[in-house]
């Protein structure tokens, strides 16, 4: 069953068509990623998903019932959690009360929403930081962070935006750990991602898209071999060898 | 244990005050500074922790104070319901002002609010009718001994500073510092970033209208250039706020204290020791202090209190 269903969007900026009828499904359980080069419009469909940006065009499907104009803080409690690609910690706050404040979207008592924080922080291999303040973590933690603070927000769809990106290669084996991890627990995944090594070995399937259209879908096998891609990526004089 | 202790004796001596200082200047110079810690508090809890500044908290001062006298000259009613109606209509026109200024972010909502503040003062000053415009409002005090107004003044300050320590122990508090860290992320948390701004703004509101409505009742004077000035209401919160130090609890506490002191030193031309400084040295002052604080103590006097005394501390060993 899916998920969610993107429903031909489309996203303009002025006449930049940054979005251009793009239509994908995501399967309950599965880790989808979505991939293409700079630009493309991966960024810019997360934003929509959640609404940061209204659609142009286009409907966006959540369980079966359409999400589209709804608040975002509206969309979380339906539960979509997102990350975001230019980490936005909670600078100010210790890691634990970050985590605790996006418990609160589930409870109303300090308690729980810190038992459940705490809960979120030792999934997510933070537990040692919790005091520290979310500004003094190094980038890996702050990815983290953010994985943590969407955690705990009890989402049924995890967004996660460039996770992986400039993170050390033991770092990185952490992450897709981490990411199985919350699949396993019953989260469905869409990922964007620029690292081959984590989208290729993570994603059930993949959906390509370049300058806003959707150039290819399939298993990662299936979407590393599509000419189309493979033009996107390296250049026209790769496509066909 | 240590703290609780010291502040149990805080509060003895804040309490036993009148009792061992009969001066009614000194007295009244307390009641001021009470009175600032309210509006410092209000203004704290919006500007420091939603990170929502307000260059306008004059306009829910001065809202509180001409409820109290308005009730006075129409409806004959005692000023002392002003205390509550004025927090309570401080609340309503703080519902207005954020359903227009909340859409704007940053400095474009301080810039706002300054507006907010300068309309309520002309509206005042222009609708004689009804607030007798620059002619003010005189009322008749309750008590002519400052004792009453004194216990007032302090239980009202005691109660602000106790609902917005738990304000941000739960979880609205949470939501305020979200908010101020970072709107966007807030939102994604499932924070609605509006609805919440809305709540401290309203919180900020009403204490402030109280105070307002504390100042008609205990001056028995007040007319639109004094409650709804910019300078001497909305500027001086932001100064009570940033010396103590945004963000704690204490801290607009402290900096009330100071800066009644300080307007009261200038004021006074040093209580008549150097009439040569006239009263218009205190600006000059009020922006030095702010230059000296944002420079060193960017957390104010309670934020950067660990810093202080190891600085102090130092100097002392040298010397």
């Amino acid at each position: 069953m899916a998920i969610l269903e993107v429903k031909n969007i489309s996203k303009h900026f002025g006449g930049l068509k940054a979005v251009n009828d793009v239509s994908f499904q995501v399967q309950d359980g599965e880790i989808m990623g979505l991939i293409g080069p700079n630009g493309s419009g991966k960024t810019t469909i997360f934003n929509c998903i959640n609404h940061y940006y209204t659609i142009s065009s286009g409907d966006i499907v959540f369980k079966g019932k359409s999400i589209k104009g709804m608040k975002t803080h509206r969309i979380c409690h339906l539960g979509i959690g997102r990350t975001f690609q230019v980490v936005k910690p909670l600078a100010r706050l210790s890691v634990l009360d970050n985590v605790t404040a996006s418990a609160f979207s589930r409870t109303h008592t300090i308690g729980e929403a810190r038992k459940a924080a705490i809960k979120v922080l030792e999934f997510c291999n933070l537990i040692d930081q919790k005091d520290k303040l979310a500004k003094s973590l190094p980038i890996g933690g702050r990815k983290r962070l953010e994985i943590a603070r969407a955690l705990a927000t009890k989402p049924d769809l995890m967004l996660l935006d460039e996770t992986a990106a400039g993170l050390t290669p033991g770092e990185l084996d952490e992450a897709i750990d981490l990411i199985k991890k919350m699949r396993d627990s019953g989260i469905t995944i869409l990922i964007v991602e620029h690292i081959m090594k984590v989208i290729m070995t993570i994603s059930d399937r993949i959906h390509a898209i370049n300058f806003g259209q959707t150039i290819g879908e399939g298993t990662p096998a299936e979407v590393a071999n599509n000419p189309a891609v493979v033009k996107a990526y390296l250049g026209e004089s790769y496509a066909h060898s | 244990m240590k703290k609780i202790l010291s502040w149990t004796l805080f509060g003895i001596v804040l309490i036993a005050f009148p009792l061992l200082v009969s001066s009614g200047y000194y007295q009244h110079l307390v009641i001021l500074a009470l009175m600032w810690v309210i509006i410092g508090s209000s203004w704290n809890i919006l500007a420091g922790y939603t990170g929502q500044v307000s260059f306008g908290h004059a306009m829910f001062f001065g809202i509180g104070a001409y409820t109290a006298g308005i009730l006075v000259i129409h409806f004959e009613i005692s000023a002392w319901w002003g205390m509550l109606f004025g927090g309570f209509i401080s609340m309503l026109i703080g519902l207005f002002v954020g359903w227009v200024c909340f859409r704007l972010r940053g400095p474009y909502f301080a810039l706002a609010t300054l507006a907010g503040g300068e309309i309520f003062r002309l509206i005042a000053t222009n609708w004689e009718s009804f607030t007798q415009g620059m002619v003010g409002i005189l009322i008749i005090q309750s008590f002519t001994s400052k004792l009453p107004y004194y216990y007032i003044v302090l239980c009202l300050a005691f109660f602000c500073i106790l609902v917005i320590h738990l304000v941000m122990k739960s979880k609205w508090g949470y939501y305020f510092l979200s908010i101020r860290e970072d709107q966007d992320a807030a939102e994604s948390l499932g924070i609605n970033t509006t609805l919440y701004k809305n709540l401290s703004l309203l919180i900020s509101a009403f204490f402030t209208g109280m105070a307002g409505a504390f100042y008609m009742n205990y001056m028995a004077f007040i007319d639109p250039h004094v409650v709804f000035s910019l300078h001497y209401i909305s500027i001086m919160a932001i100064l009570v706020g940033i010396v103590g130090g945004v963000a704690t609890i204490m801290g607009p506490a402290v900096g009330a204290f100071i800066m009644v002191g300080l307007q009261e030193t200038f004021r006074s031309a040093f209580f008549g020791l150097a009439p040569q400084w006239t009263s218009q040295a205190h600006a000059l002052v009020f922006g030095l202090l702010v230059i000296f604080v944002i420079l060193f103590l960017p957390n104010g006097i309670v934020g950067d209190w660990s810093k202080i005394k190891r600085k102090v501390f130092r100097v002392k060993a040298a010397g």
